[in-house]
């Protein structure tokens, strides 16, 4: 007796389905529509601010409204962009991939989601308010959050707060889902590399969120109720802000990557229809990488007057990282080389992930040099690196995983010509706009400045053109998936030649409820 | 379909995932005291420490080295408060107990309450710097118009790194008024 | 036939950037050599750390393009069996491990450099406030004139807001430079008189971060005479893109001509403060002050953003009790960005601008402050 046909009915009609769903794919299509929502309210705040900086003088904005952009840009794409694309990637692939009905805790999971749009609600609706928006950087240092901030901060706090318990409960949930619903004969060293890296990057997410809970609280606190965790006046220290916010800040940009490895990690070997190189050592490198992230976050603090033995120790931790990084890199290297290569969408975008993630690594070894960071900080040589692994780092893994595995999600081919179209107008404007940050960065161009000397004219129109071009292009892929999600080409279960992994073995699209009796360990292999 | 078992291993792990979410919460706020333990031991941000060392009697004075001791005071923009130390700075030798004071004057028109907060240049002589009276252990009450000489007795601890022979003590002045425990206890009696 | 057309696109892009790179570095959209042995030995140390990784990119990237060329399926490419290898995995971990300590060796001799402060000739005080820099030469004793000042912004709003034409040096100009000597071993004591700013001047390699409440030191000894500008490179608010840093290097003689006839100056405008000025020249100081100081937020015409910038027109603080204008000025406005001039401006400057406020706009009080006045609220409260 098919397992569909006995007290399921298949999924309950009209909101209510939405409202109420603990079903994991429905709670993973509602992260990704909702993170691609953040990433082009995130991108219309970016496109702010290149058209302010297009040319010198002020145009279009006042230099505190230029403020609340980039602040509320950089709070949009990390929370509200990145961080629920990849949580939406798990809640959709990781009980597909380890044979699991669902996550461990469905209801939990349906509330993790909602109280997300809650809270950037509550948190946008802070541009509308008296005084404007938070407008201290998404970075939001005391004391200029505290004593200088508009009163709307308090509402900042209030959502920090709400979007930082989604994002621990998603990660107990993936805990549990990993430890204790993995399929008979998936083993840890079975599972795909997507898994191990959500899992590890939960562990993250549980330690580090709640520090950041506790940053905000204190900073709640200076505020209204007379203490002075931040303030030299009543014994406080503001650079004690940025210990505390950097111990969370720092894991927190690992957090926003490793799901990413673990996603080129799929794609590179099914395109190059090749078992991925040193699936071991891979899974060592993320752990090397994720303990070490807990060691180095005051290379963001290099200027603030730490003294020669903590400026020594944060120099040498953070060139350290560069290593297990360096060996995930080589490994997917090895994995193309002597392959059998097909440069189908998912893999273009995988295949620049690595190029221009490595290129924003190579950036971050030169920021690593101490003495050296003295001329790059807080200038626009830090906003190309950051920029080069999150965007065509992070974004282009979630853009590679969204046209991985849409087929399986919707039942369709998505349009491929339309696909390599979007990849390289991404890619073109991606590089055009993010490469010549780093000459204005050496030149000496300082970040968050609404307004520039003219000896920094020239590059910055030509980085606005690439930022208006990738943004734009954006559109195309919300007409992809659109159109995709109507029909097409129907997809094969395998969906892929290449493709190795229990996702691929059954139907396209996936079934409401899939593995509800655990799948043949046979074809458990693995990756 | 789930067993028996799942729900059991499912609780154990998010029982000790919460606990370990309250932890962390906590060890954030545990390092607030952490973070000036450790400044106070090294250091390391420059602070002194607020405690009073005392010189004791035939204190090794060091002749050979003289150590040249800078005084820079701030006060608070909009506080109406004069704020200036005796000296720019004084050479002195370690072990040798000094004092220099600070004039203090409230040119407002109420009673308000200043705490001074010191930092010291370079980082590493901030813990060789011992007070043996300093009026930034208090907080000074100045009526409307009222000046005050506050005293500040010091001494470089012997102990100081050879390579430093010349350290700046600042102290920036805030007004505690609405703060202060001493004028509350004041207005108490 | 396609595929191949955009390999070389991508082949094409590839190098363009690397040898851009390398072509910028010969021009000035490089850092800066500057003009100190730290700022050199920054310089080098940057340009070593690039090319090493340039190296490391040339390899990989080039094994990726010969696998992306010739293991493609469209060739007939059959994939290899090969997927773990101990030894290989042990290589690329060492070599870059070594390269790193090739790299941290240099990084940590710098690094000692430039955090050896001792031995300074001249210390001078530099303090970070919204959105402008004050400077104060450090003396050995009180008896000596003290030299102070504040620096700021001096491009003109009408450039900024694209009226007029912008000037050379937009955004990167000021009224009073820091003047300093060269060849002489100088320390800055720096800190913050409200939120965290930085000073940084690339020409020198520094850049410290000031921190209310608390004391950074750092040091230079600058090789050349010139002038050398830097910015803020911390977000102070709302005007942090507008408050430069501009340096005037002189040599020894020059500069301690210069620093007499600052303590010159400042005598004198003690003397000053104690005349009295007219009407007119109260006006017409007063309006240049205005136009330097106040016009960002209360805006050319007086009538500010309300609420965050009020009004000066028609208001009750600019044309009511005149010792409430004076207060205004001297002490702030607590828990707004209302500044105490009482520091930044001299009680001649702060008499002229007074007087501006309360007769300009159409506030009219015929109301003349002088520069006594402002003293003796200073000194008095009244």
């Amino acid at each position: 007796m098919s397992a569909a046909h006995d007290h399921h009915h298949g999924p309950a009609k009209g909101i209510s389905r939405w409202l109420f769903t603990t079903n994991h794919k429905d709670i993973g299509t509602m992260y990704l529509l909702f993170s691609f929502a953040m990433f082009l309210l995130g991108g219309t705040f970016a496109l702010v601010i290149r058209a302010e900086l297009f040319q010198p003088g002020l145009q279009f904005v006042e230099p505190n409204f230029f403020n609340q952009m980039t602040t509320m840009h950089g709070l949009i794409m990390v929370f509200g962009a990145v961080m629920p694309a990849f949580v939406g990637l798990a809640n959709w692939m990781i009980p597909l991939m380890i044979g699991a009905p669902d996550m461990a805790l469905p209801r939990m999971n349906n509330w993790s989601f909602w109280i997300l749009p809650f809270a950037f609600a509550m948190m946008v609706s802070t541009l509308f308010m008296e005084g404007g928006g938070p407008n201290f950087g998404w970075t939001f240092y005391a004391p200029l959050s505290t004593t200088y901030g508009p009163p709307s901060t308090t509402f900042f706090i209030f959502a920090v707060h709400i979007l930082g318990a989604s994002s621990i409960m998603g990660a107990i949930n993936v805990i549990a889902t990993i430890l204790n619903m993995r399929a008979p004969g998936m083993t840890l060293m079975k599972m795909p590399l997507f898994v191990w890296t959500w899992l590890i990057t939960a562990y993250l997410l549980i330690a580090v969120m709640p520090v950041l809970a506790g940053v905000v609280t204190m900073m709640l606190f200076d505020i209204h109720f007379g203490t002075a965790f931040f303030d030299a006046a009543g014994g406080g220290d503001p650079v004690l802000f940025q210990h505390l916010f950097w111990f969370f800040g720092h894991p927190e940009v690992y957090i926003m990557i490793l799901p990413a490895f673990g996603i080129v990690s799929a794609i590179i070997p099914t395109f190059a229809r090749k078992r991925l190189f040193g699936y071991e050592s891979m899974v060592y490198a993320t752990a090397s990488i994720a303990f070490l992230s807990f060691i180095v976050w005051a290379h963001h603090m290099f200027t603030v007057g730490m003294p020669l033995a903590g400026q020594l120790f944060f120099m040498y931790a953070t060139m350290l990282i560069a290593v297990p990084t360096g060996v995930k890199v080589f490994n997917w290297v090895a994995t193309m080389f002597r392959g059998s290569m097909t440069f189908e969408t998912p893999m273009l975008f995988a295949i620049a992930f690595v190029v221009l993630f490595t290129i924003g690594g190579f950036t971050g070894v030169m920021l690593a040099i101490t003495p050296v960071d003295f001329q790059y900080h807080d200038t626009y040589f830090v906003v190309a690196h950051f920029h080069y692994v999150l965007v065509p780092g992070a974004v282009f893994s979630i853009m590679a995983a969204t046209y991985y595995w849409l087929p399986k999600w919707t039942g369709y081919m998505y349009d491929e010509n339309l696909g390599k179209l979007h990849f390289w107008l991404s890619f073109i404007g991606v590089n055009v706009l993010f490469f010549p940050q780093h000459f204005l960065g050496l030149a000496g161009m300082p970040r968050r400045i609404p307004d520039y000397a003219l000896q920094f004219a020239d590059f910055n129109w030509i980085s606005s053109v690439g930022g208006f071009l990738f943004g734009f292009s954006q559109l195309i892929l919300v007409y992809i998936v659109y159109k995709c999600a109507r029909g097409g080409k129907p997809a094969s279960a395998q969906v892929w030649e290449g493709a190795q992994g229990l996702e691929w073995t059954v139907p396209s699209p996936a079934p409401y409820h899939t593995f509800e009796t655990p799948p043949d360990p046979a074809l458990i292999k693995a990756p | 379909m789930k067993t028996d078992k799942a729900p059991s291993k499912n609780k154990t792990v998010v029982t000790k995932l919460s606990f370990a979410v309250v932890g962390m919460f906590a060890f954030g706020f545990a390092l607030v005291p952490l973070y000036d333990v450790i400044c106070d031991i090294t250091g390391l941000n420059g602070k002194t420490s607020n405690l009073v060392v005392q010189a004791e009697a035939g204190e090794i004075i060091d002749e050979s080295r003289e150590i040249t001791v800078q005084f820079i005071a701030r006060e608070s923009a909009d506080m109406g408060w004069g704020f200036t130390p005796s000296a720019a700075q004084v050479k002195v030798k370690p072990g040798e107990v000094n004092m220099i004071s600070y004039k203090v004057t409230n040119s407002s028109d109420k009673v308000m309450v200043g705490q001074a907060i010191p930092s010291v240049a370079p980082n590493a002589a901030a813990g060789h710097l011992n007070k043996v009276e300093c009026f930034c252990f208090e907080e000074q009450i100045l009526q409307p118009g009222e000046s005050a000489d506050m005293p500040l007795r010091f001494f470089v601890d012997p102990a100081l790194s050879a390579d430093i022979s010349k350290l700046t003590l600042s102290y920036t002045l805030y007004d505690i008024t609405e703060k202060s425990d001493k004028l509350k206890a004041l207005a108490a009696r | 036939m396609l595929s191949k057309a955009k390999l070389w696109l991508g082949l094409a892009l590839s190098t363009l950037m690397f040898w851009s790179a390398s072509l910028q570095a010969a021009w000035e959209l490089n850092m800066p050599r500057g003009v100190t042995q730290i700022s050199r030995d920054t310089y080098d140390l940057h340009m070593t750390i690039f090319w090493w990784v340039v190296a490391i990119g040339v390899v990989v990237f080039g094994v990726m393009l010969w696998s992306i060329i010739n293991h493609r399926k469209s060739n007939g490419a059959k994939p290899a069996s090969f997927h773990e290898s101990t030894k290989v995995e042990i290589v690329w971990t060492l070599i870059p491990f070594a390269i790193l300590i090739m790299m941290a060796i240099p990084a940590t001799r710098v690094l000692t450099d430039a955090y050896d402060t001792s031995g300074s000739e001249l210390d001078i005080q530099i303090t970070g406030y919204q959105w402008r820099w004050e400077y104060t030469y450090m003396r050995e004793n009180m008896d000596e004139e003290e030299v102070s000042f504040f620096s700021i912004l001096s491009t003109s709003r009408e450039e900024i807001s694209n009226d007029i034409d912008k000037s050379e040096n937009y955004l990167l100009d000021v009224d009073r430079p820091l003047v300093i000597p060269t060849d002489t071993r100088i320390r800055f004591l720096m800190t913050s008189a409200d939120v965290i700013h930085s000073w940084w001047v690339p020409d020198f390699a520094i850049k410290k971060d000031t921190i209310p409440g608390f004391i950074n030191e750092t040091w230079t000894v600058v090789d050349e005479p010139g002038i050398y500008r830097g910015q803020c490179a911390e977000l102070c608010g709302m005007e942090h893109g507008f408050m430069p840093i501009v340096v005037h290097a002189l040599p020894p003689e020059e500069y301690q001509a210069w620093y007499a006839e600052q303590q010159q100056a400042a005598a004198g405008i003690r003397e000053l403060a104690a005349a009295e000025m007219t009407m007119d020249d109260a006006m017409s100081q007063g309006e240049q002050i205005y136009n330097q100081n106040c016009v960002a937020c209360h805006q050319a015409d007086g009538v500010g953003m309300p609420p965050v910038f009020p009004a000066l027109a028609g208001s009750p603080k600019a044309t009511g009790d005149r010792l409430v204008t004076i207060d205004t000025l001297v002490n702030g406005v607590e828990g707004t960005s209302m500044a105490a001039y009482g520091r930044q401006l001299n009680p001649i400057q702060l008499a002229a601008v007074i007087t501006f406020v309360r007769n300009a706009f159409g506030n009219d009080t015929g109301d003349l402050v002088q520069p006594t006045d402002v003293n003796a609220y200073i000194q008095e409260g009244q």
